[in-house]
């Protein structure tokens, strides 16, 4: 477009009559034109251009730069388990949060038209892009601290957690040995002899600090001493650990304190038949046994360690977590893009198939996302772009020890070139690579380009 | 039945949307009541439990942080190297991008469309080979070289934004200031810079915090005198859990110029970072 425009501009201004001087004025211009375009040229020659044909030359020399080594390198790319490790994970950056951002932006972009603090909102899902990597690295450091006590996720996901199961109460009890309380190997505790209805048994355990039994725990005594009647299997679940000393091992003494909540079971030939929870004062019982004999279990639910979240930095979460603290900085860029996009649609369309009776999914499926299709695309590859060269994030969120589990081309290519490897032919390589793959790219705006000039 | 169900989705959407806000804020409301809490607070629970203790609440680790000397002047070398960055590159690009747009050259279009190819070249590439260069020149280390790097790869994106900008500049405007007599230059500074404002400021605020915000390329080029603030709070992740009562304040402070920015110039922040996003 503007070339034809600066020579119709030619063309229409009067014509000289002497053509020396007019060549001699379009000399000037050019190099006035030169003049106005030289900076930027001599900057993008020097620090863009040359590097990316050193970078391809590089490449194709060992570590030291001494020897010619050809396609060495990138061979050695596809075989060094690290690289590869890179290579996947960047595989799978690019695959998921770009699908994530744009479906999530899609779907916020249009819920939030329908409320009237639109604005607000999206300058609050905005406003991360601000923030840099460095700080959103951090800020998301101490989110996802392990410790339940510090990181705010696995509080929440521990609090979530507890409020569905309660855990268990008594994570540090045991039995003596050889007080008719055996460990099986998977952490439940077994009676030695069998119990048959009509008896009561006393399951004594140890190990439980008085200050860490349940408010309601009452003495077990009185309960130990209850008769089983004839079709009942009757027992106490009590702490054999009189405060203060004095009490006898094995013993239900008087200042002993039943186990409320503990779960019994009776076991019949490796089956269980019947379950119950203690009560108050560590006292079950089980009614309408049949004849036989029993196995008193407490299984392993009792004495489970406390649920601490999880492990969102550890070697197989680190890379969908650092994913997670990407889609905190770029959902509100996805939203306002398709938002954009959103507002351009043709209103009538929409209405028309409301009053058809089509309902908002409908509408949703059939008309918003096929018209929006060209914006999303742009969205997709806008994002792919960018998640591939992703590095601050990875560098700053992987504690040290995970660093490899969650590397990607751009941080292994940094570890390679400058962070101890030394190795600057395959850092090059990577680097070419990291080019190679936004090749796609950049033909798509050459292109772009091209057609918007016609 | 029908409005009532309609009003019932829409207490529905309201109440999805306040939570993803909720959501969406809980990071930087961590982050900054962590940093206005003592290490041994820290060490014992969650930013969170200021709800219940507000007295751990206090401005120390700021005070701590202004004096801290490598603090101060890695906050210094950040705006030493954003704002030079900023304004080279506004400088650089409208005077290319007015050439481009409408003066006349040999090979001016075929030199424009590599340009538009260089607008993906991930700066990754660039970090060995200008490293050499730069060590050549004695720049190496320095905040013109980390500056120079900067310029040159915020160019292809600033150029083509400019570029195409000015080229929407009404031809009538340019040629009756030619026929005035006024040179490229006059017409440059006394039509073109004005009317191409807002592409300038959107140019300016994206290429600003890109630079403000950046750590990869500081962190090759600057030595430990030019480091600006992102390098110097990196080079502390290693202790990370010992040390929030630095980092927090640190990366705090590193965010809130970056987001009163934002706040100040939402309509060019917007369009700067959606232009400016294929980069």
């Amino acid at each position: 477009m503007t070339t034809t425009v600066v020579k119709e501009a030619r063309r229409s201004s009067p014509a000289r009559p002497d053509g020396a001087r007019a060549r001699r004025s379009r000399r000037r211009g050019r190099v006035i034109a030169l003049l106005f375009a030289l900076p930027a040229l001599l900057l993008l020659g020097a620090l863009v251009v040359y590097p990316v044909l050193f970078s391809i030359g590089r490449s194709l020399f060992d570590a030291s730069g001494d020897t010619f080594v050809g396609g060495e390198n990138y061979a050695e790319m596809f075989r060094d388990p690290t690289t590869l490790k890179a290579i996947r994970n960047t595989a799978i950056w690019v695959v998921v949060a770009p699908t994530l951002l744009t479906g999530l932006g899609l779907i916020l972009a249009v819920l939030v038209e329908k409320i009237r603090w639109a604005t607000a909102f999206k300058l609050l899902l905005f406003m991360p892009m601000a923030v840099s990597f460095l700080a959103a690295g951090i800020i998301f450091r101490l989110a996802y601290d392990e410790d339940p006590d510090k990181g705010v996720l696995n509080a929440a996901v521990v609090s979530i957690h507890d409020a569905f199961d309660e855990g268990s109460e008594y994570p540090t009890a045991r039995a003596r040995d050889g007080q008719g309380l055996n460990q099986q190997k998977d952490g439940s505790y077994v009676t030695g002899s069998p119990v048959s209805p009509g008896s009561a048994t006393a399951l004594g355990l140890v190990g439980v600090a008085p200050k860490d039994l349940p408010a309601d725990a009452r003495p077990a005594q009185q309960a130990a001493a209850q008769e089983a009647g004839a079709d009942e299997v009757r027992g106490v679940v009590y702490l054999d650990f009189t405060p203060g000393g004095g009490g006898k091992p094995g013993v239900v003494d008087s200042r002993e304190s039943g186990l409320p909540g503990m779960r019994v079971e009776a076991v019949q030939g490796g089956k269980t038949v019947a379950s119950t929870t203690t009560a108050a004062d560590g006292s079950f019982r089980f009614t309408g046994l049949k004849d036989g004999s029993y196995t008193l279990k407490l299984p392993k639910e009792n004495f489970e360690q406390p649920y601490d979240g999880i492990s969102w930095l550890g070697p197989t979460l680190v890379t969908p977590a650092i994913i997670g603290a990407y889609l905190w900085i770029w959902t509100g860029f996805a939203m306002v893009l398709i938002g954009a996009g959103l507002s351009t649609l043709p209103r009538d369309a929409l209405e028309a198939a409301r009053m058809d009776g089509a309902n908002e999914w409908q509408i949703f499926r059939k008309i918003t996302v096929p018209l929006l299709a060209p914006v999303l695309t742009v969205v997709f590859v806008t994002l792919v772009i960018n998640v591939m060269k992703v590095f601050d994030l990875v560098y700053i969120i992987a504690p040290g020890p995970v660093q490899e589990d969650a590397t990607v081309l751009a941080t292994q290519m940094w570890l390679v070139s400058f962070g101890g490897g030394n190795n600057q032919g395959l850092g090059s390589a990577l680097g070419v690579l990291l080019l190679l793959l936004v090749i796609p790219a950049m033909v798509f705006n050459v292109r772009r380009f091209r057609r918007s000039q016609r | 039945m029908k409005t009532i169900r309609r009003g019932l989705s829409s207490a529905m959407v309201q109440a999805f949307l306040v939570v993803i806000g909720l959501v969406w804020m809980t990071p930087l409301a961590g982050l900054f009541l962590s940093s206005l809490r003592s290490a041994e607070d820290t060490a014992k629970g969650g930013w969170w439990t200021v709800f219940t203790a507000p007295g751990q609440l206090s401005f120390d680790n700021y005070s701590a942080l202004l004096d801290n000397s490598g603090m101060t002047q890695a906050f210094w070398n950040t705006v030493l190297i954003s704002v030079p960055a900023t304004v080279l590159v506004v400088v650089i690009a409208a005077l290319a991008g007015y050439a481009f747009a409408w003066l006349d050259f040999p090979g001016r279009d075929s030199v424009f469309l590599v340009v538009v190819a260089l607008l993906v070249v991930p700066v990754q590439i660039g970090l060995l080979p200008v490293a050499k260069l730069f060590g050549q020149l004695g720049l190496f280390g320095t905040i013109p070289g980390v500056v120079l790097f900067h310029v040159a790869y915020g160019l292809p994106f600033a150029v083509f934004l400019l570029r195409n900008y000015f080229a929407e500049i009404p031809k009538e405007m340019l040629e009756a200031a030619r026929m005035d007599g006024g040179s490229e230059w006059r017409i440059f500074t006394r039509l073109v810079l004005p009317v191409g404002r807002p592409a300038i400021a959107s140019l300016a605020i994206f290429q600003f915090l890109w630079v403000w915000n950046d750590m990869l390329v500081a962190l090759l080029f600057a030595d430990s005198s030019s480091q600006p603030l992102t390098v110097a709070l990196q080079s502390q992740i290693r202790q990370f859990g010992s040390n929030i009562d630095v980092l927090a304040p640190g990366a705090f402070l590193s965010l809130v110029i970056p987001v009163v920015v934002f706040f100040a110039f939402q309509r060019h922040f917007v369009q700067g970072v959606m232009a400016g996003s294929v980069k």
